[in-house]
C-alpha cells in the first residue's frame, strides 16, 4: 500500500516537468515526498539528487511514454522468469511496460507462472500476463504484443529506454542483441554516442541455475562477445539413434529424427501438435520396448522434442528480483549497477559469483569497426568511368588526372584509390584477398569461383551506389590481415562515410566528440 | 561511470530522437545477423578440393542454403556424383550447419531418408570447424565409409563382411541413381530394389529374378 501511494505522489509531482538545473533539484528534494525520500535514507547525497532527477522521469505523464517503456520479452520455456519479471518491474514503479510473448498459456505452466489460471489456458500469455498485473498494481500500463520478438519493427524497439530479457534461447537472445545494438553509433574516436546507447538487461534460468547480466552497448560485452559461455546443445550421433540407443532420449530421439521422416516425408514435425507429439512418444514407446530400455513417457518424450528445462519458481524469483534491481539502478542512476555478469548455482550447496567479462573489442555485433571516410567516386575495384587518363601510378595509388564526363565536363580529381586496394593500404587492416558484404547483399566474393563471377560486375560499380546511396553505414568485409608470415583470415566491421553527402552526419560527429 | 553514462544517456535521449526523425531514409535491406557473417567468411574462404564444388541454388545473396555436389575421385563411390543440401542456422557457428544427402545413396552412413552419421554435424560440432571441414568429412565418408557407426544398417554389415559384394551393390546403385546406364530402370523397379538391398546375396545365388538380372547385366 505505501509503495502504491508513493507512487501516485510521484506521478503528481512529475506534472511539474522535469528536469531544471540541478540546484532546483536539490531544493525539491526535501519537499517531495514520492519514493526517492523512502530510498533517500540510505542513499549519498549526490545519489539523492539524480535519484530524484530520475524519479521525476520515471512517473512523467502518458504523452511522454516513448521515453520509459520498458520492453520486457518472455516466451517459451523462460515464461515463469517472465511473469516474475512483469510483476518485479511493475511493482518497482515501472508505469509504461510492454511485453513481448509468441506463446499461448499450457496447463504446465501453471506450477510457477503465478499470473495464470487454470482457465487462462490456451489465451495468449503476454495479455493475460498483462492484465493480471494490471489488476494487481494500480497506474501501471502494459502494454501486450502476442507475438515473435522478430516481427517487430526496429523503430518499435527504439520507442524503449531499456530492454528486459526473459528469453528462452540463445537465438533470440542473439537476435535481440542484435537489435540493441545495431541502434549503437560511435563517434569519430570510437567512442560509443551515449544516445544511441540502448540498455539491455538479460535474465535466464535452468533448474537450480540462473544469471543476470547487464548489457550496455558499447561500454559491457554484448550477447555477441561471450557467445562461447553457452555450451552447445547436446546432440545424439544419429548412428547411436538408428543402432545402438542405450537411453530413453536416444529412443525419443529416434522417433523424433529419422523415423518422423521415414514416415511423413517433407512434412516437417510440429512440436505444438498434439497429434504428432503423441505419434513420437508411440513410436519411442515401440523402440524402447524392443530394445528394452526403460523410462519413456510422454512428458519426457515432450521434454526431449521440445528441449524443455526443468523451471524452478523460487529460481526465477531470484533472477527476476536481480534483474529487476539493476533495471531500476540503470534507469534511475541511483547507484552503481552490476559489473556485469551475476551466476546463481544453487545445484550444490549455494554458489553467486560476479563477473566482469570484457568486451571483444572487435565484435562485429557491438564493436565500434574501423571507419573510413570516402568519396562517392570511389568504385569497388575498378577505375571508372567511359574515358579517363591515366598519368602516373606510384605505389599502388591510381592517380587520375583528368576525368572527361560523359558530358564533356571537365572535372578535377585527386588520388582515386579504389575500395579494395585502400583496404590492402589501410594500417589498421593490411587486407588481402578481400570480400565484401552490406545488409546482406554480398557486394564482392573473391571465392568460390562460382559466387566471384556473380559479383564481379560490381567491381566497376561506385561503392556509394552499391550502399544504396546513403551516407554512411556499416560494410563487412573478410580477407587475411596482416604481412608476410603473419597473415591471418579475419572478419571486420567498417563504418563507411562518404564525405560531402549528408550533412546531419556531419552535426552528428560534432555533437558526440 | 556507468552510472554517469547512464544520466547523460537520458539525457540526450531527446536530441537523438530529433535526429531519428530527421535523418535521411535508411539504406535498404536488413541488418546480417553474426551468423551470417561468420558464414560470409567461411564461404569465402572454402578450398575446395577438385573433386567438390559449391552452388547457391537462391543466388548470391543467399548463402544460408546451399548445396555442394561430391564426385569421388577413389574408392568405392569412384565416378558417383552426390549432391548435399546445406541449411546454415542465424546463430551459426554455435550451432551446426544442417546437412542432408539429395542423392539417394547406398552408404553406411547415409541412410535413404539422407541423413548423414557423420560426428562434426552433430555431437562433435565445435564452432572453430567451419564449411570446409564439413566438406572434406563428408567427402571423406566417400573414400572411407566406416561400418563401425552405421546408420543404413543393412550397408553397413555387407561392408564388414564382404566388402566385394559392397562394392557391387554401390556399383549397381549408383549406376541406377544416376540414371544414365540404366535410365529406364529409375522405375519402381529400382526403387524397391535399392531400398531393399539384402545382405543375402540377391545377385549371386539362383533366386535372381529376371529384372534384376537386368539390373546386373545393365550396371556392367
Amino acid at each position: 500500500m505505501e509503495v502504491s501511494k508513493a507512487r501516485s505522489a510521484g506521478a503528481e509531482s512529475s506534472d511539474l516537468g522535469i528536469a531544471e538545473s540541478p540546484a532546483d533539484q536539490e531544493t525539491s528534494t526535501s519537499s517531495s515526498s514520492g519514493p526517492a525520500t523512502l530510498l533517500a535514507r540510505t542513499l549519498s547525497p549526490v545519489q539523492k539528487l539524480l535519484f530524484q532527477l530520475v524519479e521525476s522521469k520515471l512517473s512523467r505523464p502518458i504523452t511522454e511514454r516513448r521515453h520509459k517503456r520498458i520492453c520486457e520479452s518472455f516466451g517459451g520455456g523462460a515464461g515463469g522468469l517472465g511473469c516474475e519479471l512483469l510483476k518485479d518491474l511493475a511493482l518497482t514503479g515501472f508505469k509504461y511496460l510492454d511485453v513481448i510473448d509468441m506463446d499461448r498459456i499450457e496447463v504446465t505452466n501453471l506450477n510457477r507462472q503465478f499470473l495464470f489460471r487454470l482457465e487462462d489456458v490456451g489465451k495468449p500469455k503476454a495479455e493475460v500476463a498483462a492484465k493480471r498485473v494490471m489488476e494487481r498494481v494500480n497506474g501501471v500500463n502494459i502494454t501486450p504484443h502476442f507475438c515473435r520478438i522478430e516481427d517487430k519493427s526496429l523503430d518499435f524497439y527504439s520507442d524503449f529506454s531499456i530492454i528486459v530479457l526473459g528469453l528462452d534461447s540463445v537465438e533470440a537472445r542473439s537476435y535481440i542483441n542484435a537489435v540493441a545494438c545495431g541502434f549503437l553509433e560511435y563517434d569519430s574516436e570510437d567512442n560509443p554516442r551515449e544516445e544511441t546507447v540502448k540498455p539491455m538487461v538479460d535474465g535466464g534460468t535452468e533448474g537450480f541455475k540462473g544469471h543476470a547480466r547487464i548489457i550496455v552497448p558499447g561500454t559491457t560485452p554484448c550477447f555477441e562477445c561471450t557467445i562461447w559461455l553457452f555450451p552447445p546443445q547436446v546432440k545424439f550421433p544419429l548412428c547411436t539413434l538408428a543402432e545402438t540407443p542405450r537411453t530413453a532420449a536416444h529412443c525419443i530421439e529416434y522417433a523424433h529424427l529419422i523415423k518422423w521422416n521415414e514416415v511423413h516425408g517433407s512434412r516437417s514435425f510440429d512440436p505444438d501438435s498434439p497429434e504428432d507429439m503423441q505419434w513420437v512418444y508411440s513410436e519411442a514407446v515401440k523402440r524402447a520396448e524392443l530394445f528394452g530400455i526403460p523410462g519413456v513417457t510422454y512428458s519426457f518424450t515432450q521434454g526431449v522434442v521440445k528441449n524443455i528445462i526443468p523451471a524452478i519458481a523460487s529460481t526465477n524469483a531470484i533472477i527476476s528480483a536481480a534483474c529487476a534491481l539493476e533495471t531500476l539502478k540503470i534507469v534511475s542512476g541511483c547507484s552503481k549497477t552490476l559489473s556485469n555478469y551475476l551466476t546463481y548455482n544453487g545445484v550444490e550447496g549455494l554458489h553467486t559469483k560476479v563477473t566482469e567479462f570484457v568486451r571483444d573489442k572487435d565484435c562485429l555485433v557491438c564493436g565500434p569497426g574501423v571507419l573510413i571516410e570516402l568519396e562517392k567516386s570511389v568504385t569497388l575495384k575498378k577505375v571508372r568511368l567511359c574515358f579517363f587518363l591515366q598519368l602516373y601510378s606510384y605505389n599502388s595509388y591510381t592517380f587520375i588526372a583528368v576525368i572527361l564526363t560523359v558530358a564533356g565536363h571537365l572535372r578535377f580529381t585527386y588520388a582515386v584509390q579504389q575500395f579494395i586496394d585502400l583496404l590492402e593500404d589501410h594500417p589498421r587492416l593490411l587486407l588481402t584477398r578481400v570480400s565484401v558484404t552490406h545488409r546482406g547483399k554480398n557486394l564482392y566474393m573473391q571465392a568460390p569461383p562460382v559466387l566471384e563471377e556473380m559479383t564481379r560486375s560490381n567491381l566497376d560499380l561506385p561503392l556509394f551506389e552499391l550502399m544504396g546511396g546513403v551516407a554512411k553505414d556499416v560494410i563487412h568485409v573478410n580477407g587475411m590481415a596482416g604481412k608476410g608470415d603473419k597473415k591471418q583470415s579475419c572478419l571486420r566491421k567498417l563504418r563507411v562515410v562518404f564525405r560531402g553527402v549528408d550533412v546531419i552526419a556531419d552535426i552528428d560527429m560534432a555533437g558526440g566528440a | 561511470m556507468v552510472l554517469c553514462t547512464m544520466i547523460k544517456l537520458f539525457k540526450v535521449k531527446e536530441k537523438q530522437r530529433e535526429l531519428a526523425e530527421s535523418a535521411n531514409g535508411k539504406p535498404p535491406g536488413k541488418k546480417q545477423s553474426a551468423g551470417e557473417l561468420r558464414l560470409h567468411k567461411d564461404i569465402s574462404e572454402l578450398n575446395l578440393p577438385k573433386t567438390c564444388s559449391i552452388s547457391f541454388p537462391n543466388g548470391k545473396d543467399d548463402l544460408m542454403n546451399f548445396e555442394v555436389t561430391i564426385r569421388p575421385d577413389e574408392g568405392y563411390y569412384l565416378g558417383g556424383t552426390f549432391v548435399f543440401s546445406f541449411q546454415i542456422s542465424p546463430i551459426y557457428p554455435h550451432e551446426a550447419p544442417k546437412v542432408k544427402c539429395k542423392t539417394k545413396v547406398y552408404h553406411p552412413n547415409i541412410d535413404l531418408e539422407g541423413n548423414v552419421c557423420l560426428n562434426i554435424l552433430r555431437e562433435d560440432w565445435k564452432p572453430v570447424l567451419n564449411i570446409n571441414t564439413i566438406i572434406y568429412g563428408l567427402y571423406h565418408l566417400f573414400t572411407e565409409p566406416n561400418h563401425e557407426d552405421p546408420l543404413n544398417h543393412d550397408a553397413a554389415a555387407v561392408l564388414r563382411d564382404n566388402p566385394k559384394m559392397f562394392e557391387s551393390n554401390v556399383r549397381r546403385a549408383m549406376a541406377g541413381g544416376k540414371g544414365q546406364k540404366a535410365v529406364h530402370l529409375r522405375s519402381s523397379i529400382y526403387q524397391s530394389f535399392c531400398y531393399k538391398f539384402e545382405t543375402p546375396p540377391n545377385f549371386t545365388g539362383t533366386d535372381v529374378t529376371g529384372k534384376q538380372k537386368a539390373v546386373c547385366q545393365l550396371s556392367q
